[in-house]
């Protein structure tokens, strides 16, 4: 037992060990071939005119792109709805949830079930959020419009219906599920935050706001940082809301629901892959800087 | 029992605490008015559903949501389960949902135990693309996943969704289980390995029975990570017969066009089962969704 500890040992620290490749072997075949692969193909369709039918795709360069920034009105209207959904979504839930956060901070008495009403929204699926909420807008019998008739909106809006504020409609939906999700990170923030600095700045006279805004608030910017990349991260992302929703129409179109209605509703493959390519390079702004950090962290490490 | 609370409480502190006490008192309560009408605000446009989905079409038409409901029926529920076969979509779901659950938990187990556990070249920079694949945005796999299942022979199977689940998860679950594993202190394989186990028993035996917080963690926000997934559904699936309940309730609203109770009934159905998981293991739901964000 002992010679053989022995001899084995010196063995496989001479070579190449290849037992992790041995362990990561699966995993990374499978995530080439459906992950890795696929993201490269889909900027080679981005420059060709494919139309889901053709066995070779045909190459036509850039032209899809040029298309896409100098005659497609869809194409800005679906960059301008992303950046509305982007600045909404970094600045509401972020707030909110915060501000939920700091009052379930504090041990209360049936804090748990307050706290359930907020994230329960995150275990429904988008497109039950969007039916609920498609039924709130409804614009005769839905519960909104119900409530502003009662208290003397004569023609109260059309929600879902009215070109200025579908968009806004819809992000509203989106909203009330992010800020249980915001909230959740926040809370886990708070819980890990030494409470000796708290207790030090409170004996030198702080008062409750001196204390969030000088003390908590920096202790929490690491959590902020995850909170926006991930927010920006699903704001990019937004698709089954619209989808469900408003399918694109009265001005709602968002990118990821453009690159799916022109790759498969309209067979234009090619250039559906050029609005991926957009979308994925917009990503990769944020997945580079978060992956900065995740780099900085590793190598201090 | 009159004596007994005259000597417990001396008289000083009789007249004070109440004064203090009142105070306090009356800001929690405010606390609690403020905190209660903000949940049900909140809640509303689920309670809505919930009140109309027990209620008749013509009903809400003719006397508007905030009347008096007149009766309760149950029809709406047997309708949206039977006639929308929102049974047979719940069904999918759970076909779909319970082998990516087990095949990205199995795979993902192994990625990170090897980034995790050995010194080699490629660990940081393998490490590293599971960590961006994360955040791809779906649109940008769309095309070549749906060739790829054509030419596989497996467009319009469970299979499909299976596998690209399985796939674009173990990105996060690669992530995780790694971040955790390197938590893990390497004694105890020492020991193990001078007992002269081999390194799949020490990944069998020792690693995944200490792994199992997390992954229980990570199964739980993982399984409504997939059970609600739309988008993959309605790329990888033609067959209504096939779909899981998210992409079946598309095809409920286009067929109870205009019958909001069906509508809200069927996706009150839908939501149950990720309900009835959140509620049996909140603590490993809220655990998981702060997992990956920790670090």
């Amino acid at each position: 037992m002992a010679a053989a500890l022995q001899i084995k040992k010196p063995v496989v620290r001479r070579r190449i060990n290849w037992t992790p490749y041995l362990f990561l072997l699966a995993p990374l075949a499978l995530y080439f071939v459906w992950i890795i692969a696929p993201t490269f193909y889909t900027i080679y369709l981005s420059l060709t005119n494919w139309n889901g039918v053709d066995p070779v795709p045909g190459f036509v360069g850039l032209q899809n792109f040029e298309r896409l920034f100098t005659k497609d009105r869809t194409f800005s209207e679906a960059l301008l709805n992303n950046v509305r959904w982007l600045v909404v979504f970094i600045t509401i839930p972020t707030t909110l949830g915060l501000g939920l956060a700091m009052i379930f901070n504090n041990e209360m008495r049936g804090g748990r079930w307050y706290k359930i009403s907020f994230y329960s929204p995150l275990v429904m699926s988008l497109p039950v959020i969007g039916l609920i909420w498609g039924w709130v807008y409804h614009p005769r019998a839905g519960l909104l419009n119900g409530f502003l008739q009662a208290i003397g909106v004569s023609s109260p809006p059309g929600w879902l219906g009215d070109r200025e504020l579908a968009i806004w409609a819809v992000i509203i939906a989106a909203v009330w599920r992010q800020v249980g999700y915001v909230m959740v990170l926040y809370l886990a923030g708070l819980k890990n935050i030494d409470p000796s600095f708290v207790d030090a700045a409170r004996v030198d006279g702080a008062n409750r706001w001196q204390l969030f805004r000088h003390v908590v608030l920096p202790l929490l910017a690491p959590v902020t940082t995850i909170i926006v990349v991930i927010s920006i991260i699903d704001s990019l992302r937004a698709f089954d809301l619209v989808s469900i929703m408003t399918r694109g129409a009265q001005n709602t179109q968002v990118l990821a629901n453009f690159m799916y209605i022109e790759a498969f509703n309209n067979y234009r493959m090619g250039y559906g892959a050029a609005i991926a390519v957009v979308l994925f390079a917009i990503s990769l702004v944020f997945i580079g800087f978060y992956l900065s950090r995740v780099i900085r962290d590793e190598l201090e490490y | 029992m009159t004596t007994v609370a005259k000597t417990t409480t001396p008289p000083g502190t009789r007249t004070a605490a109440p004064a203090a006490g009142t105070g306090q008192m009356w800001g929690r309560a405010g606390l609690y008015v403020f905190l209660t009408v903000l949940t049900i605000i909140w809640l509303l446009p689920v309670i809505a559903a919930f009140i109309t989905s027990f209620r008749t079409m013509d009903e809400i038409s003719i006397n508007g949501f905030w009347s008096v409901p007149q009766q309760f029926t149950l029809s709406n529920f047997n309708e949206a389960w039977n006639q929308a076969r929102v049974s047979r979509y719940l069904g999918n779901s759970f076909i779909i949902t319970i082998p990516a659950l087990i095949g990205m938990l199995f795979l993902s187990s192994l990625s990170a135990y090897a980034l995790a556990r050995y010194k080699f070249k490629l660990n940081l920079p393998i490490y590293f693309m599971f960590v961006a694949g994360t955040m791809l945005p779906f649109q940008i796999l769309l095309l070549p996943v749906f060739r790829l299942t054509n030419a596989l022979n497996l467009y319009n199977t469970h299979l499909a969704l299976i596998i690209i689940h399985t796939a674009f998860q173990m990105g996060f679950c690669t992530f995780v289980l790694r971040n955790f594993m390197r938590t893990v202190p390497g004694e105890i394989f020492d020991a193990a390995r001078v007992d002269g186990a081999s390194e799949f028993r020490m990944f069998w035996q020792i690693m995944i029975p200490l792994s199992l917080p997390a992954m229980a963690a990570l199964a739980t926000l993982e399984f409504t990570w997939v059970f609600n997934d739309y988008l993959w559904a309605i790329i990888l699936l033609q067959d209504d017969t096939l779909k899981p309940v998210t992409a079946g309730l598309a095809t409920l609203r286009g067929q109870f066009n205009t019958n909001w109770p069906v509508i809200t009934a069927g996706a009150l159905i839908a939501t149950l089962p990720t309900l009835i998981v959140f509620i049996f293991l909140q603590r490993y739901f809220i655990q998981g969704l702060t997992l990956g964000s920790g670090k």
